[in-house]
């Protein structure tokens, strides 16, 4: 009885393990028509319309997948056999990381050449940005704070009153660096130690975290990206978001002698895109009228080509003027910028 | 099979054996050879910015966060086990089986749900307004949940299961003779708990604690959203802010020798502790009868780390997911995530059971000294973050592609491409590094238990090791051989690190659907996929509460 049992099970089991690994050895058996491989750090489901009005004027199919930390490492270890054509990042270290360590391939094409200014590209055609955000300051509307200048925000006068995402994240050591480019490292470590002493709370959480905050009254003023501002005010994010939204003042803040802090979304070629020419279609597309308004109006960002139209939500915090430093002195920085974040022991 | 084919097969199949524990060492060894080549190139001055700003705090709040989740689980798991396991009071079966439930639910899921729910503008701090008279949080509001103490909260009500599962198997099978000894000598109920049941309980704590600080240890997410820098912490911004890979694969490496070598020092301590039963039933303890208030009393006081660690989160998950779901319906794309999450934990699982009872059983035939290591080396996934498991996967997987790759190519004319990254079998293999330590655990445990007079036994009665296998010791250990397959399998269905990066282009599994939801911050359409991770790991943990009840 206990041995015809035993039995049953095990090649019930041997059985199941079949199955499974049939199963799992058919998933790549997938079409193989014309098609590009995405590999993004920016969650798919955001530029998801994007790629669909591609593959629907185009024919194209864009598998995507989207991989947060570790894109660099997974191109590596895939070296030439990798199948990822186009790779997406939301933040220009990111970016021109892939390019430094070997994983992108130059692209000459008149149409990027043509839509994205000079100082928004890889010189060779490594990279091109595709839109910008900003970072921006969010301040609760008892303030009704008018300007204000990153510089600010170690003022002892906001002691315990500001709110902000780790010192970590790459949209904060993208703001340090380019803290340091302007004033110095020393500067720099002042500046984010008097941050430090005026936070409210743990640097953590995200950025719409911030607005939260500010409306539960734990600060006063914070630190967050553009298009977080449309997606709470559209209501984009249910009916919580809309309410952070509303309950604070978006401020286009400046460096005292420089303008605002832009990072950038951008895309490369993969170096061994088995679908190149796809590749680049889709980053023709992407630049395209069409496609830069969709970025706009699905993203809440600034487009990357001059003159296409800006979203209502973000037209109205006000003209936005970019800060001049060059993208790759900002880079230069990152790994200092970083480095200061744990000298100061903002996070903690 | 016959039995002149028996005796000369007999060595070969104990070189079998240790032919088998050395491949299933090395398959999960090589990765972390990987981790160490990478580590190898050195990172300029790390060290030196590490031991001057980011160790001694790391280290010192990892410690503090440690003792917190190791103490709240400890006073949680032992407490309860101790009063369901001593005394009798109202639901007390229905209350036993629910105080698993936490173990369905991801630790990240819990920290996010608590930060809405206690945030100055959430629904309990706005209903305490409204009794209080307040207008806004601006006149008044708590202290922020963001802080060490949310997050050792947080860690220890959903950790503390760990602790009582173990502890509570172990009370129930205690003699009750050794317990009515201490009464006969004049001890009371609760001496005899201090006294006599939880010193005898130290090895069932020990394995439970070990598996909860792990837990704590290698957690990302409640740690993120409480805003607690731990080492792991630590080693995720040095790769990723600094793309140090070098410097991130050293803290790692440190961290994981400073693990193993607790691991193995816990294991020394508990060297003399062998708590195998007599073969003969022990006789349980007879639990006394709580009447009245005190036995109301019993019920909420087990009540409420069920309602902490699960009910108020699971509520919350109700109601945020039935508010995304009335107006936008179930994407589809969800379906299909619940399908490759159930695919790659039952195949992990599966996988990770039969190895786990591999070297559970071979282990056995080993010396103390010997088995220890080999134990402690099949489970260094467990002692390591999910990410640096990732990291170390990657390249072993994809270098055996392209080695493969080749070689077909060479032969036939057209390679195979990246076939285990491609397949998923990527994300299985890390699953199998990760958690093997949970089978191998279960097992060995279970094997412990039974008194080596039974192999004995079985060898004069002329039963061959094959055999004894299949009749003597796998029926005594199915239900505990169950358990730990149940636990691997939840296991597996939450991990996320690794499936993000492993995974095959166009593949979701739940959690990873979750964090891309929670990447775009749409939490609210996240609720449904979180309440599918936690809803799927329910079923199986309600089995392991059947499969624990052990009362005879």
């Amino acid at each position: 009885m206990v041995r015809r049992s035993m039995l049953d099970g095990s090649s019930r089991f041997v059985r199941c393990s079949a199955l499974v690994t049939a199963l799992l050895l058919a998933l790549p058996l997938a079409a193989r028509a014309q098609e590009v491989n995405l590999y993004t750090t920016r969650e798919p489901g955001l530029i998801q319309p994007l790629l669909d009005a591609f593959t629907k004027s185009t024919g194209i199919k864009v598998n995507s997948i989207f991989v947060k930390d570790g894109l660099a490492e997974r191109l590596t270890a895939e070296g030439d056999k990798s199948p990822a054509d186009v790779l997406m990042t939301v933040d220009f270290g990111n970016l021109l990381d892939l390019t430094d360590k070997g994983l992108t391939q130059p692209i000459q094409s008149g149409v990027l050449q043509k839509a994205i200014p000079a100082n928004l590209r890889g010189a060779k055609g490594e990279w091109f940005a595709l839109s910008l955000r900003a970072r921006v300051v969010y301040a609760s509307k008892a303030l009704a704070l008018k300007s204000v200048a990153y510089e600010d925000l170690a003022d002892p006068r906001w002691k315990g009153k500001v709110c902000i995402r780790s010192g970590q994240h790459p949209y904060n050591t993208a703001l340090i660096a380019a803290y340091i480019a302007h004033h110095g490292e020393a500067a720099a470590e002042t500046w984010l130690r008097g941050i430090k002493a005026n936070l409210a709370r743990p640097a953590t959480g995200g950025d719409r975290e911030v607005a939260k905050d500010i409306m539960g009254a734990v600060c006063d003023v914070g630190v967050g990206n553009s298009y977080y501002v449309g997606l709470m005010r559209s209501g984009a994010g249910g009916p919580e978001q809309l309410k952070w939204g509303q309950a604070i003042d978006v401020v286009l803040p400046a460096f005292r002698q420089g303008g605002t802090q832009v990072n950038l979304s951008g895309a490369s070629v993969a170096k061994h895109a088995p679908h190149r020419a796809e590749a680049v279609r889709l980053l023709e597309y992407l630049v395209s009228d069409e496609a830069q308004k969709l970025y706009a109006e699905a993203n809440y960002e600034y487009p990357v080509k001059p003159g296409a139209p800006i979203h209502p939500l973000i037209a109205a915090l006000g003209p936005l003027k970019v800060d001049a430093l060059p993208i790759a002195d900002i880079v230069r920085h990152r790994a200092a910028a970083s480095r200061l974040v744990d000298k100061v022991g903002f996070d903690r | 099979m016959s039995d002149g084919a028996r005796r000369p097969r007999r060595r070969v199949s104990i070189d079998l054996q240790t032919l088998t524990i050395s491949v299933l060492l090395l398959i999960v060894l090589v990765p972390f050879a990987f981790l160490v080549a990478a580590a190898a190139p050195g990172s300029p001055d790390l060290w030196t910015h590490l031991v001057r700003y980011v160790l001694p705090a790391a280290a010192f709040d990892t410690a503090v966060l440690l003792s917190g989740v190791g103490l709240l689980t400890i006073v949680i798991g032992t407490g309860l086990a101790w009063l369901v396991t001593a005394y009798n009071f109202p639901a007390r079966r229905l209350l036993d089986g629910c105080l698993l439930l936490p173990l369905a639910v991801p630790t990240y899921i819990v920290a996010y749900a608590y930060l809405d729910i206690l945030h100055p503008v959430g629904p309990a701090q706005e209903a305490l307004r409204w009794v209080l008279g307040y207008e806004g949080p601006r006149e008044w509001r708590l202290p922020d949940v963001r802080s060490m103490a949310g997050c050792v909260g947080v860690l220890g009500f959903v950790l503390y299961p760990y602790v009582y599962l173990p502890t509570r198997a172990l009370f129930a099978m205690q003699s009750a003779s050794l317990i009515e000894t201490g009464r006969t000598l004049g001890l009371t109920r609760t001496q005899t708990f201090f006294r006599i049941a939880l010193p005898l309980s130290r090895p069932a704590i020990a394995v439970g604690l070990s598996l909860a600080l792990m837990e704590a240890l290698n957690d990302i997410g409640a740690a993120e959203f409480m805003g607690v820098r731990t080492l792991t912490v630590s080693i995720y911004s040095t790769w990723v802010t600094r793309s140090d890979l070098p410097g991130a694969a050293q803290i790692a490496l440190a961290m994981l020798t400073l693990v193993l070598a607790l691991l193995l020092m816990e294991r020394w301590a508990r060297r003399h502790q062998r708590y195998a039963n007599d073969a003969q039933h022990p006789r349980p303890i007879v639990p006394a009868r709580l009447a009245g208030a005190a036995g109301a009393a019993a019920s909420l006081v087990t009540a409420v780390p069920i309602a902490v660690g699960f009910g108020v989160p699971f509520a919350y998950l109700l109601h945020a997911a039935a508010a995304r779901i009335g107006p936008n319906g179930v994407s589809p794309a969800i379906f299909a995530a619940l399908q490759s999450t159930l695919l790659f934990a039952s195949a992990a699982t599966a996988v990770g059971v039969t190895a786990g009872l591999v070297i559970a059983y071979s282990v056995r035939r080993l010396s103390g000294r010997s088995a220890a290591a080999v134990v402690t080396l099949a489970s260094i996934g467990y002692a390591t973050p999910g990410t640096v498991v990732a990291i170390a996967i990657l390249p072993t997987v994809a270098g055996f592609d392209r080695v493969l790759d080749g070689a077909v190519a060479l032969l036939a004319g057209r390679g195979t491409g990246l076939l285990l990254l491609g397949s998923g079998m990527a994300v299985l293999y890390a699953y199998f590094v990760r958690f093997l330590a949970v089978a191998v655990g279960g097992a060995e445990s279970a094997l412990a238990k039974l008194p080596r007079s039974l192999d004995d036994a079985a060898a004069t009665l002329g039963a061959p090791p094959r055999q004894r296998v299949w009749h003597v010791h796998l029926p005594l250990i199915r239900r505990a051989m169950a358990a730990s397959a149940v636990l691997m399998f939840v296991d597996c269905m939450k991990e996320l690190p690794a499936t993000l990066l492993l995974r095959p282009i166009g593949v979701e599994t739940l959690a990873t659907l979750l964090y891309g939801e929670a990447a775009r911050g749409t939490y609210e359409d996240g609720a449904i996929a979180a309440l599918l991770i936690v809803s799927v790991g329910l079923a199986p943990v309600l089995v392991l509460s059947r499969l624990t009840d052990s009362r005879p």
